[in-house]
């Protein structure tokens, strides 16, 4: 599969002498999660920056895990080469401990090879079976039937015991603790159908059921298929996040080498550098320097903090200035970054107790179906027959209420949502969030990066002249800065071409300069241009020659988050703000899109306290945010819906990713969930109905091979084509 | 009657070559990464190698 990228082979032939040999380098393969991969040029751009250094034999990208796998020649090439050669291309990635697959993989292509050869023996089978319907009562002889019978058992019976085998071990597993699951009626249903079929193809009968238990099969392997792969792309998106936390940090001795350890191995008081772009590895106290820090990780707040000697910093903020030496102050564990990951998981576990509909609907569905068995079976032998004649009409009982459409009601429904969804750039993440969106009647909004855009935008574009923008984006284009950042952005908005500049000097705290055979070009804080007021300008551009121009910025709603917030409130949601940031921002904020309920000033653990007191009061609250401050929250509400901008923690948490500049697609996503949840009570009872009709056929033995077969795919399409539906229906948001 | 048994046998050898190039092309990787896939189809530049044709910078690959 590498043949597009492999590389030919510089090693020596095998037949070369063994001194020859020593000199062949060693390979190892490296994988690297990429963050924000999403398209065939980043592939590309992705491919080429790790093939362009030197020592990486060939380089290929897994798209759909946002992960890259390079072979590299051990000795020529590092981990951390690869993951700086992608930072200049303009990729923030890191390594992680994988090797191709893993176990949820491993899952998913196990659960295929058994669908693909249920299908192989369904069709086979069918194909008999179908000869055997429409000959019978003709002019095909009982030998030919027998033997097509016989053939059809050659196929089913290995068949069934390799694809059945995920429904039996669940199955056993749930009888074991004493429980019932949808996969008990399922097995049963499956192995009696089977075995009996046997019995009766021995006896030359007619009543012979291999097409029916293999094609339940292989529609069941659909339906489990759709909800294995939701699950492991979520966890492989959580893989990546973890190894995306900063693994190692620069320690200086006492002798003032630096030396890379790993982060488990900082003490307390070690001394610790981080250079300019770096991720701060441990909680620590600034000892030496002075430098500006994005710590949008921790507080969501875009603007970046001015630190200077003997103020704190936190582990997983970047340094945007100069290279700074911390001492660390905490254990890697004992981090702010550890406890948010603490407070998270515990909120995670209150919701691993949330019970999915199809496992109610099992739980009432297993025994009414096992007890309807052993009614037919005693009204069979009490009206006086046999006991084999009563067997085999308990057994119908059984084959016909094997829960296929049950179990393809909700799959079917959750996947015809989620490619709805996705069509309109929301992810859908975990399997069963959709189930909980449905529930939630209550709504919390985080501020910054949510209701907001969540970094500065230029706000006074139109009073600057262009060519001075052009200038000051030629500047800004150096340097990481959100404020440098937003003039680039603008510049380019305003089809504004940014000249290429080189030599730019960036001083922390202060601003960017670049000389000029005119002389100096400043662009920076009011201070750095010379300028004494320190009124309406957070940025400062101070040309050669002429009047200094100010820029504005401020960190703006979303266009339509006032419409937003105000369709929620009349589609009957309580919707409220809880933000980090401080009371008065977050307050003109509220008056802005006509929020009543906020709250300022809130630490990750009293979000969580708002949201255990709603739920005391008996909300299902839905909670949208972004910042890693809300990760905990979004963890520990109903639901939880995160912007694609949003910090990698709390995506990893939320339930969905809505794209895009809009706050609109939460209504979309709320609509969605409702009409899924409908959707899904349809579908149980579509398959109940067919029980209904069936069930007594089958009790009073009257049920063919022919009609059990038809009905069993009918359901099944039913319920899946009532699932379809929801891709074009037109959806009103109710509470 | 005849027909049949050369019928049958070949109707299930032909269902057992597809199933035998399914589970191939299962193992051999070929669905790894659907999505990928999907925008290498449609890439028209030649397949790049180290380190001769390496020559262009990661932001003119983007082109």
């Amino acid at each position: 599969m590498d043949q597009a990228l492999a590389i030919p082979s510089r090693t020596a032939p095998a037949s070369a002498g063994p001194s020859v040999r020593a000199a062949v380098r060693e390979t190892e393969t490296i994988t690297l999660a990429v963050e924000h991969m999403h398209c065939g040029a980043c592939m590309r751009t992705v491919e080429g920056a790790l093939l362009e250094v030197p020592g990486v034999r060939s380089a290929r990208v897994h798209l759909s895990d946002r992960r890259v796998t390079a072979e590299v020649e051990s000795a020529r090439v590092s981990a951390e080469a690869l993951v700086e050669a992608l930072d200049s291309a303009g990729f923030k990635s890191a390594e992680i401990a994988a090797t191709s697959g893993g176990p949820m993989h491993d899952r998913d292509a196990d659960l295929t090879r058994r669908l693909g050869v249920a299908s192989f023996a369904a069709m086979n089978i069918m194909l008999l079976s179908v000869s055997v319907w429409s000959g019978a009562g003709g002019d095909m002889e009982a030998s030919v039937q027998a033997m097509f019978h016989w053939l059809s058992a050659l196929i089913a019976l290995p068949a069934v015991a390799y694809a059945g085998q995920p429904f039996f071990r669940s199955a056993a597993q749930a009888l074991k603790s004493g429980r019932l699951n949808m996969d008990v009626p399922i097995s049963l249903g499956v192995i009696l159908a089977t075995g009996m079929s046997l019995y009766q193809t021995t006896r030359a009968s007619e009543q012979v059921y291999f097409d029916a238990a293999i094609t339940l099969l292989a529609f069941l392997l659909i339906g489990r298929l759709l909800d294995q792969q939701m699950r492991t792309r979520a966890s492989s998106a959580a893989a990546n996040l973890i190894g995306l936390k900063a693994s190692a940090a620069s320690v200086i001795d006492a002798a003032g080498h630096v030396e890379r350890m790993p982060l488990r191995a900082i003490e307390p008081g070690m001394r610790i550098l981080a250079a300019a772009g770096e991720r701060i590895a441990v909680d620590g106290i600034v000892a030496f320097g002075d430098t500006e820090i994005d710590q949008a990780l921790i507080t969501g707040e875009s603007a970046p903090r001015r630190v200077r000697k003997g103020e704190p910093v936190f582990a997983g903020t970047v340094n945007l200035g100069q290279p700074i030496e911390v001492v660390a102050t905490k254990h890697d564990e004992n981090s702010l970054l550890a406890e948010i990951a603490r407070l998270m998981s515990a909120a995670e576990q209150g919701r691993g107790r949330y019970v999915r509909l199809a496992d109610r609907a099992a739980r009432i569905y297993a025994p009414a179906v096992h007890i309807l068995g052993v009614v037919t079976f005693l009204g069979w032998l009490m009206s006086g027959q046999p006991w084999q004649e009563a067997l085999t009409a308990a057994i119908a009982v059984l084959i016909i209420t094997c829960p296929c459409a049950l179990a393809l009601a909700v799959p079917a429904v959750q996947v015809a949502a989620a490619s709805r969804l996705f069509s309109k750039g929301i992810i859908l993440k975990a399997a069963d969030g959709l189930e909980r969106l449905a529930e939630i009647d209550h709504i919390v909004l985080d501020k910054t990066g949510t209701l907001t855009v969540g970094e500065p935008r230029l706000v006074n574009s139109a009073d600057v002249p262009r060519d001075m923008l052009a200038k000051a984006a030629g500047l800004a284009a150096a340097s990481r800065h959100p404020y440098s950042r937003a003039i680039v952005r603008a510049a380019s908005e305003l089809g504004i071409a940014v000249p290429g500049v080189h030599d730019v000097v960036e001083t922390a705290g202060f601003g960017l300069s670049r000389q000029t055979p005119a002389g100096e070009v400043r662009l920076g804080s009011a201070r750095w241009c010379g300028i004494d007021r320190a009124s309406d300008g957070e940025l400062w551009l101070k040309p050669v020659s002429g009047a200094p121009v100010a820029f504005r910025f401020a960190d703006k709603l979303r266009e339509d988050s006032a419409d937003t917030v105000h369709r929620l409130q009349a589609a009957g949601f309580g919707v409220e703000i809880l933000s980090g940031d401080a009371w008065a921002p977050v307050e003109i904020m509220a008056r802005a899109v006509g929020v009543e309920v906020f709250a300022g000033e809130k630490r990750p653990d009293q979000k969580i306290a708002r949201l255990d007191a709603l739920k005391q009061a008996g909300r299902n609250v839905l909670m949208v945010g972004d910042g890693l401050n809300d990760a905990p929250a979004l963890a520990a509400a109903h639901a939880s819906i995160s912007p694609a901008a949003a910090s990698d923690i709390s995506q990893t948490v939320a339930d969905a990713i809505v794209q895009g500049s809009r706050l609109a697609p939460v209504i979309e996503l709320i609509a969605v969930a409702k009409a899924s949840r409908r959707l899904a009570l349809q579908n149980f009872g579509l398959a109940i109905a067919y029980n209904v009709v069936f069930v007594p056929l089958a009790m009073a033995g009257l049920v063919t091979p022919l009609i059990a077969a038809v009905a069993m795919s009918a359901s099944s399409i039913t319920v899946t084509a009532n699932a379809i539906r929801l891709r074009s229906q037109n959806l009103e948001l109710k509470a | 009657m005849t027909a049949l048994a050369w019928l049958i046998p070949s109707a299930l050898a032909l269902g057992a070559l597809g199933l035998i190039a399914f589970l191939w092309s299962l193992n051999a990787g070929q669905f790894d990464d659907l999505e990928g896939a999907s925008w290498r189809a449609i890439d028209d530049d030649a397949p790049r190698a180290q380190p001769a044709s390496a020559a262009t910078s990661p932001g003119d690959a983007v082109s």
